[in-house]
């Protein structure tokens, strides 16, 4: 017999600390990621013809960046590295890759899941209208790509990224015309202890306030989102919100918009890894021990398990790969792996009351979410109404988000509701008038993203 | 029209052919095809159910990292691209409206 | 101990058999309660590719699915909202390397007739003019103008909130573990304690049906499968019939249909397990791959196409793949409407309608002899 086959979905910091950790261990690990290059969304390298060096493209994580990059870069040979390709589905203990409309399934002895995390968005009246992106989408722009979302753009969310990216926007020589955020400042505040488990990050959030106002981009905390304006055919050209009572109308050509970041969970739903509700988040959550074990030879880890940042992701991708090793016998030295074992287990704990303390101090507005107006679109993908969805609920009974799916459409697109899902279960337990966990969760179905008919099997 | 995206660093790059329904544009090499489009054009298709939804129309992606979907476009021979994650190529030929309308009948 | 609750007729299974039946029921001034483990409409009901065809169906079932085909035509009248039928009509093709299906189908066209359902036979030309998609590799094509497809996911519920409406008691969520006939009535109990009871007890429950009948003395086994459906993107509205393969060989039996939205239902091929007992059915990745590899083959046009999402659910078949539908052998006021096999919504309806009238009259001018409880079990 061969050694045992560990299969690593994703490059970014959590998978290429997996696959240094399984490569150490005298395996070679196959790594399949979605991108061209390693790195991630948050360490995203841009083309190799572009020019800008690490410093510019990631600012104070510059060095973190480096090392992932340079790390995995010094694996060739050591891992079977397969960029460019998708892992559409998992099912009997293979996983089941897409390249260049070929597909082929592969075994695994362990699976470390480390597949990221995508924006977490609440729709707005108006957010289906071009020009409207993730927040995580306008950084990318400017990171991989060296452009603008737009050349006015309304930053409009709340948590860390909403202030990091209109800052680099502005230092970019962006036009940013307003920073909106749906957290009262206060909140800030009262989550202080918990954010100063990582003193230095909560340093460069009051540097990049402070950056915006020396700019002279307004910043509103506490505002509600009412519409983003526009135009079916041309596209953005503004946003209002409410602030202290009052209407205040944003001119734009472009809405950055997000509420932090969740796990893109879907392969883990497919391996059948077991969820549970998240209070704290509002949203359910594929669940592992501490250490990422998850069942049935599968380990979770970064964000894709559960959000705590790239920080973190590094942690957490090293322990997975830890606990599969451990699981496959392949522990070189005990003693020494339970010392580093302990020490990554103390700073994923660090990490997590860090990223604890943001979810209290930049809360998902799910207020604002249940009080959509019903002629705003929930699901982008197949342009369903909050009034439809409600009527799923209040004149075909459904009860949970499944039932919402199958009754109104809402969550059955290309995204297989990632950008809707969790505003969806908000509304549907709003209109119930019950818990939100009571609404249940979209089950994942294959594929996670789409695939071709034309897909042919070549490992036959 | 007013192109939607702005490039702000990195143009210094070689230019890259292709056209958008049949008008020829020129992009810089390391492009994605959204940002090739996007910095010439506002929309790269329009939702299938803009004729459904009053309040809905064209689309210019969403996320920019391959989850979203809704950045797909077509070659002319039918042949689809995400455009976010796809890098635009010397030469390509791209549709912003699905060529389906006689898609029974492309065998 | 709570109230038992009463009513003339109870039915356990929400599916598109129990819901309808409950409907005609209503109709007729009978009173129905419908006992659902889960949601109405969510297993076979619910999950299956939503054929409204009759071609294909042995000829005896045509009756029943003349009776079906009327209801589906006026489901909106009927029940008061849309259920998206689409009359297109269906199309049944064969491969070349299979000639001697034109002769099968000429043949069951005449028989067909016979039984008032037109049947075009199309070849070469003819059949390329009319459906440019199909492939090179199709050589015949029997046409039904008067079918099509309907949406499998609004159907039974439809029919469970028509019937609501008119008086029928839809009780979901409820499993019942336990029923007996004590006296005249059938008493029925809950997982959680809750009791029903009623004269006439229909079984409609698909593939947990065979375990329910066990109570009273009437095992029927039944194979728990699980159907391989895919779904496209939309794209522009361009195909009316549903299409499907006539072959022998289950791995090249796929069908396809176009709904007004746009996105094409994909379906057919190998069929995996499902799991009745942890109410699960699950996709087999392998069996999408030939799914797409077999469709590819039958309209080539649709290999460009992506496919956002794959599903199934649980459907129970028979050994001889007709259902159980009519009388108990063994116990008066005891009805079975189960085992459909995977072809149970389009004549969905037609078996609802036929077993109220079943019920209520004690006959039917429908043949349903064929699908007789005795095929399994000796009568009493």
């Amino acid at each position: 017999m061969g050694k045992p086959a560990v299969i690593i979905i994703g490059a970014g910091p959590a998978g290429v600390r997996a696959a240094q950790t399984v490569a150490r261990a005298g395996l070679r690990p196959i790594v399949i990621d979605e991108a061209a290059r390693a790195g991630g969304q948050i360490y995203r390298r841009p083309p190799e013809n572009f020019t800008r060096n690490h410093a510019e493209l990631y600012g104070s994580e510059a060095a973190r960046a480096q090392a992932i990059h340079q790390d995995f870069a010094a694996l060739e040979g050591q891992i079977d590295y397969r960029p460019e390709t998708l892992v559409w589905n998992v099912a009997d203990g293979h996983v089941w890759t897409a390249k260049d409309g070929e597909t082929q399934a592969i075994a695994y002895d362990a699976l470390i899941i480390c597949s990221g995390a995508s924006d977490r968005v609440a729709p707005v009246k108006g957010w289906q209208a071009a020009g409207c992106y993730s927040l995580g989408g306008a950084q990318i722009a400017l990171k991989a790509q060296g452009c603008a979302i737009g050349h006015q753009v309304i930053f409009l969310g709340s948590g860390p990224l909403l202030y990091l990216a209109a800052a680099q926007y502005v230092k970019a020589g962006a036009d940013v015309a307003a920073v909106l955020d749906t957290s009262p400042f206060w909140l800030r505040v009262k989550a202080a202890p918990k954010l100063a488990e990582c003193p230095d990050l909560l340093w460069q959030g009051v540097k990049l306030l402070a950056d915006l106002k020396r700019a002279g981009v307004p910043v509103l905390t506490g505002v509600e989102p009412v519409e983003i304006h526009g135009d079916p055919q041309s596209g953005v050209s503004g946003v209002t919100v409410r602030h202290k009572g009052a209407s205040k109308h944003f001119a734009g050509d472009a809405v950055a918009m997000g509420w932090h970041v969740k796990p893109e969970a879907q392969l883990a739903d497919l391996a059948r890894v077991p969820f549970a509700f998240d209070a704290l988040t509002r949203q359910w959550l594929p669940q592992s021990d501490a250490q990422g074990r998850a069942g049935n030879k599968v380990y979770l880890g970064g964000d894709g398990a559960k959000v705590a940042g790239a920080r973190s992701a590094e942690v957490t991708g090293e322990l997975a790969a830890m606990a599969a090793l451990a699981d496959l016998g392949l522990s070189v030295n005990a003693a020494v792996d339970a010392d580093r074992r302990r020490w990554l287990l103390s700073e994923k704990a660090r990490y997590v009351r860090f990223a604890q303390g943001l979810a209290q101090a930049f809360p998902w507005p799910h207020h604002m979410v249940a009080a959509i107006p019903d002629e705003a679109i929930v699901c982008r993908c197949e342009a369903v109404t909050a009034a439809t969805l409600r009527a799923s609920v209040q004149s075909a009974h459904a009860q949970e988000a499944n039932r919402a799916k199958a009754f109104s459409r809402v969550g059955m697109g290309r995204c297989q509701g990632r950008y809707c899902g969790h505003a969806s279960a908000e509304i549907i337990a709003a209109a119930r008038a019950v818990p939100l966990e009571e609404t249940g969760r979209l089950r994942g179905q294959a594929p996670v993203k789409p695939i071709p008919v034309a897909l042919k099997r070549i490992d036959l | 029209m007013t192109p939607r995206f702005k490039r702000l660093v990195e143009t210094d790059r070689p230019a890259v052919s292709l056209t958008v329904d049949g008008r020829a544009i020129k992009a810089l090499a390391g492009d994605t095809l959204m940002v090739a489009m996007l910095t010439h054009g506002d929309a790269l298709r329009t939702s299938e159910f803009a004729s459904l939804e009053p309040g809905d129309g064209r689309r210019a992606g969403f996320c920019l990292m391959s989850a979203c979907q809704d950045c797909w476009v077509w070659t002319a021979d039918g042949h689809r691209l995400r455009a976010c994650s796809t890098p635009v190529e010397e030469g390509m030929a791209i549709s912003t409206s699905q060529p389906e309308a006689s898609w029974a009948s492309l065998l | 101990m709570s109230q038992i609750v009463k009513s003339d007729v109870a039915i356990i299974g929400g599916g598109l058999m129990g819901c309808s039946t409950a409907f005609f029921l209503a109709q007729r001034g009978i009173s129905a309660m419908v006992l659902e483990t889960d949601k109405v409409g969510r297993q076979a009901s619910g999950t299956n590719f939503g054929n409204v065809r009759r071609q294909g169906r042995p000829i005896f079932q045509l009756p029943l699915a003349n009776r079906a085909s009327r209801i589906w035509r006026n489901a909106r009248e009927l029940l008061g909202e849309d259920v998206e039928y689409l009359q297109g009509g269906h199309i049944r093709v064969c491969f070349r390397e299979r000639p001697e299906n034109i002769g099968k189908m000429e043949e069951y066209a005449a028989l067909a007739r016979e039984e008032g359902l037109d049947l075009e036979l199309l070849t070469s030309n003819a059949l390329r003019e009319k459906f440019p998609w199909l492939g090179p590799d199709v050589l015949a094509g029997s046409y039904s103008a008067s079918d099509g497809h309907a949406n499998p996911r609004l159907a039974a519920p439809a029919f469970a909130r028509a019937a609501a409406r008119l008086g029928a008691n839809i009780v979901e969520d409820t499993q019942i573990v336990h029923a007996e006939k004590q006296g005249e009535d059938f008493l029925l109990t809950a997982k959680d304690g809750r009791r029903f009871s009623a004269p006439v007890l229909l079984i409609t429950a698909g593939a947990w049906a065979g375990k329910i009948a066990g109570w009273f003395g009437e095992t029927i086994p039944l194979t728990p499968r699980a159907p391989t459906l895919s779904v496209t993107e939309p794209v522009p509205y361009a195909i009316a019939p549903a299409v499907g393969v006539m072959t022998p060989d289950e791995v090249e039996t796929v069908y396809f249909r176009q709904v007004a939205r746009g996105n094409i239902v994909l379906g057919g091929s190998t069929r995996a397990p499902s799991y009745p007992d942890d109410y699960r059915a699950y996709v087999l990745p392998q069996n999408s791959m030939t799914q797409f590899e077999h469709l590819r083959r039958l309209a080539p046009a649709l290999s460009r196409l992506q496919v956002i999402r794959v599903w199934s659910g649980i459907e129970g078949y028979t050994d001889d793949s007709l259902p159980v539908m009519g009388p108990s052998a063994k116990v008066s006021g005891l009805f079975h409407a189960f085992g459909f096999s995977g072809s149970g919504f389009q004549i969905g309806p037609g078996v609802g309608e036929t077993m109220a009238e079943l019920i209520a009259t004690g006959t039917t001018d429908i043949p349903i002899a064929p699908y007789s409880i005795t095929r399994f079990v000796d009568r009493d």
